[in-house]
C-alpha cells in the first residue's frame, strides 16, 4: 500500500456504471474493512482529476457513448497511466476492461483504449447475454469465475497479456477464453458487480493492493450457495 | 367500423371471456391477439372516435393510468387496460371489451409507446419517467428517449403531459430547436413528481455534458437543456394545480410516489378539461392496482402487496413501505430479465431496523446483496414459512414481477 490506508477509486461512476457496478467497490470496502485495514473510497466522476495515488482503481460497464467519452477523459487525464506505472491494482469490468486494450468499437466506430492491456476489441455478429463460467488461471489460485454477460464485443488478446479464465460457459472474450490480466492489472466480461458471486476474486485484487501474501477468510455463506446454485443452473442448462 | 374488426373484435371478446372462464388468465392478453391476427389495424379501428390518452415511463404507469381513468371518468365512461397488459394486444382487447365509450386511458409499455400512437392517434400523452429497467434486453435509456422524441415530432398535435423533474422526459418531449417555421413546438404541460434516481441522467442527451442538481432544480452545464418550471407540483399531501389552487389528496394508495401519480393523473384528466375540484373524491376509491398495494389478512397477517421491478421502484416501495416487518422476493425469469445485477444499483439501508425476510428464486442474489449493505434477514423458503417467522400485525411484501404474480396467486389473484 502506498499509505497506511488502503485507497479505492471508482472511476467515473457517472459514465460507467449500467448495472450494479458500484457492488464491486462495496465489495472490496467491506471486505478489507473485516481484515481490519483503513480504506477510504472515492467516487471520481468523469469532470474531476484522477489521483494517481490510490491502490486500487474500478472501472466499471457502459454503453457505448458513455464508454469512448469515458477513454477520452481517462486518456487525456493521465492520471490512470501514473497510477500503474507505480503499481496500483486495476480491475475493469466490461466495457471498462475493453477500454483497458488498445482499441475497442462504439456507435460503429473504432476508438483508441489505454493501452494498458494487450488486448483490442471489436463487434461480434451476436451479442452475448446469459451466464458466464471458466477455469480461472491456475497461477491465480482462485476457484471457478461465475457471473452474467450482456456484451457485443469481441476481444482478441495480444502475447503479453494472460486469459483470466477457459471459458466452460458463455462467450467471454471469443467463445474459448475470458478476461485477461497482466501484473495487477485485471478485466473480465464478467459484468456489474461480478466481486459479488466471486469473492475469492476480490481478495486477489485486495492481497496485490496489500502485499499480503494471505488474507484471513471471512464467512462466505451465502456467496458459496449463491456459486453452488449458479454453478447447478449452468449444469442444468447444458444438459440435452 | 370494417366488417372485418367487427368480427375481429367480437373474437377478441369472446376469447378474453373464454380464458376468464377457463382460469387460464385474466383475458387480458389473449382476445387482442387474436383479434389482431383477424384483423392487423383493429386498434386503430377500435380507436377510432375515442378521445383517448396514453399513460407511459419505467415506473408507475399501471397506477398512474388507474389513477387517470378515475379522473377522466368525471366526463363519462373510459375504456382502459388496468390489468397492466401494456402492448398492442392488451390494449385491443381493453378496447374491444369496453365497446364503445366516449374515452380510454391506455398504458402503454415505454417500447411500444411510437407504434402505439400511430395506432390510436391519441389526444395527450403523459410521460412519466426513464430509468434502467431489464438491460439483458431493455433499450438502454438514452436510446429510449430518442425514440419518445422521434415519436412526438412525427405527430406535433399531440398534448404531452411530462415530468419536469426528470431530464430524460424533458428531452424527449421537447424537440430539436429549429429555424424552419413549418415545425410547430408541441404543447407541453410540465408537471413535478419528483424523482429519486438519478443514475440514468447524469449525462445530458442533448450534448454529452454533465447535468447538476440543486435541490429540484437540474441543468445542463454544456446547453440549455434545465428543468422547466412545473404546473402542476405536490405539497403537503396534495396538489397544486396551474392556477395556484391547492388541493387535497386522500388516497388509498401508500406513499408520496402515489401523491405524485394523482398530480400527473390531474393534469392529464385537465387536458380533457375535467377540474381537479371534481376529480379529487374519485382518486381515493382507487384501493389497490392489478394487486399492487392489495392487502389480505392471513392468519392474523395483515400482508400488503408492492411490486418493485427495478432500482427506482425500489426506492419507491421503501418509501411506500410501513415500517414493519418485510419480505423480499427475487425471480429472475423471463418477465423479470435474466441479470440480478440491478440488486446492487439498490441501497436497501433503509431496510435497517426492520425485520427481513428473503425469499424466491434468486434469494442467495438478495442475500449477498443484503450482506453486504449490512442489512440482517431470514431467509424463508415459502410465503407460509414466511407468515409464520412473523409476529400477528402488518407484513410488507415487496417482490419483482414474477415473484410478486407467484405471491398473488398464493392469495388467490387479489385485485
Amino acid at each position: 500500500m502506498s499509505t497506511e490506508t488502503l485507497r479505492i477509486v471508482w472511476i467515473y461512476p457517472d459514465l460507467l456504471s449500467t448495472y450494479g457496478d458500484r457492488g464491486n467497490m462495496l465489495i472490496l470496502a467491506r471486505r478489507a474493512r473485516q481484515r481490519g485495514f483503513p480504506i477510504e473510497v472515492l467516487e471520481v466522476r468523469s469532470d474531476q482529476a484522477l489521483p494517481t495515488t490510490a491502490d486500487i482503481y474500478l472501472i466499471g460497464g457502459g454503453e457505448d457513448g458513455p464508454q469512448a467519452l469515458g477513454a477520452q477523459r481517462l486518456l487525456a487525464d493521465g492520471g490512470l497511466h501514473r497510477a500503474v506505472a507505480q503499481g496500483s491494482v486495476v480491475f475493469g469490468v466490461c466495457a471498462g476492461y475493453q477500454l483497458l486494450g488498445t482499441s475497442f468499437f462504439a456507435k460503429g466506430t473504432q476508438y483508441r483504449g489505454l493501452e494498458l492491456l494487450d488486448l483490442s476489441s471489436d463487434r461480434g455478429e451476436t451479442r452475448a447475454v446469459g451466464e458466464l463460467a471458466g477455469d480461472i488461471d491456475a497461477r491465480l489460485g482462485v476457484p471457478p469465475l461465475t457471473g452474467f454477460e450482456n456484451h457485443g464485443g469481441r476481444t482478441r488478446l495480444g502475447p503479453e497479456v494472460s486469459p483470466l479464465a477457459r471459458v466452460t460457459a458463455g462467450i467471454g472474450n471469443d467463445g474459448a477464453t475470458e478476461g485477461a490480466w497482466r501484473g495487477k492489472l485485471l478485466g473480465t466480461y464478467s459484468h456489474g458487480p461480478a466481486l459479488a458471486r466471486n469473492p475469492a476474486l476480490a481478495d486477489l485484487l485486495l492481497r496485490w493492493a496489500t502485499g499480503a501474501q494471505q488474507l484471513p477468510p471471512l464467512d462466505d455463506t451465502w456467496a458459496d450457495r449463491l456459486r453452488a446454485e449458479r454453478r447447478a443452473a449452468v449444469a442444468a442448462a447444458a444438459r440435452p | 367500423m370494417p366488417l372485418r374488426a367487427k368480427v375481429a373484435s367480437s373474437v377478441s371478446r369472446t376469447a378474453a371471456a373464454l380464458s376468464r372462464a377457463a382460469g387460464r388468465g385474466d383475458g387480458s392478453v389473449i382476445g387482442g391477439w387474436l383479434g389482431l391476427k383477424i384483423d392487423p389495424d383493429l386498434l386503430a379501428h377500435l380507436s377510432a372516435g375515442r378521445a383517448i390518452a396514453l399513460v407511459s415511463g419505467t415506473n408507475g404507469k399501471t397506477t398512474t393510468t388507474r389513477l387517470a381513468a378515475a379522473a377522466v371518468g368525471v366526463l363519462g365512461r373510459v375504456a382502459t387496460n388496468s390489468f397492466g397488459a401494456n402492448m398492442p394486444t392488451g390494449h385491443t382487447s381493453a378496447l374491444a371489451k369496453a365497446g364503445s365509450t366516449p374515452y380510454a386511458v391506455l398504458e402503454v409499455d415505454e417500447h411500444y409507446l411510437a407504434q402505439v400512437i400511430e395506432a390510436t392517434e391519441p389526444h395527450v400523452v403523459a410521460l412519466l419517467n426513464l430509468s434502467r429497467d431489464q438491460l439483458d434486453r431493455a433499450k438502454e435509456v438514452a436510446m429510449m428517449a430518442q425514440l419518445w422524441r422521434a415519436a412526438l415530432i412525427r405527430h406535433p398535435d399531440i398534448r404531452i403531459v411530462a415530468n419536469a423533474d426528470d431530464p430524460m422526459v424533458v428531452w424527449a418531449a421537447t424537440p430539436p430547436a429549429s429555424h424552419d417555421q413549418r415545425i410547430v413546438p408541441p404543447h407541453v404541460t410540465w408537471f413535478s413528481a419528483g424523482q429519486r434516481w438519478h443514475d440514468d441522467s447524469w449525462v445530458c442527451p442533448e450534448c454529452g455534458s454533465t447535468i447538476q442538481r440543486s435541490g429540484e432544480q437540474w441543468w445542463c452545464t454544456g446547453c440549455p437543456l434545465r428543468r422547466p418550471d412545473p404546473q402542476w407540483t405536490v405539497d403537503d399531501e396534495g396538489v397544486v394545480d396551474p392556477t395556484g389552487a391547492w388541493y387535497k389528496v386522500k388516497l388509498q394508495l401508500p406513499g408520496k410516489v402515489n401523491v405524485g401519480n394523482a398530480a400527473t393523473a390531474l393534469a392529464l384528466a385537465a387536458e380533457f378539461g375535467v377540474r381537479p375540484f371534481d376529480a379529487v373524491p374519485r382518486l381515493a376509491d382507487v384501493t389497490s392496482v392489478a394487486g399492487r398495494y392489495a392487502q389480505v389478512v392471513r392468519d392474523g397477517r395483515t400482508v400488503r402487496l408492492l411490486l418493485a421491478k427495478n432500482p427506482a421502484s425500489w426506492l419507491e416501495a421503501f418509501d411506500m413501505a410501513d415500517e414493519a416487518p418485510t419480505l423480499l422476493s427475487i425471480n429472475a425469469r423471463d418477465p423479470d430479465g435474466l441479470d440480478t445485477s440491478w440488486l446492487f444499483d439498490v441501497d436497501f439501508a433503509p431496510l435497517r431496523g426492520r425485520q427481513v425476510l428473503i425469499t424466491g428464486d434468486r434469494a442467495y442474489d438478495l442475500a449477498v446483496r443484503l450482506d453486504v449493505n449490512d442489512v440482517p434477514f431470514q431467509h424463508v423458503r415459502t410465503f407460509d414459512e414466511a407468515i409464520q417467522a412473523v409476529p400477528p400485525g402488518r407484513l410488507e411484501v415487496i417482490a419483482n414481477y414474477t415473484a410478486f404474480q407467484d405471491i398473488r396467486a398464493e392469495l388467490d389473484r387479489v385485485n
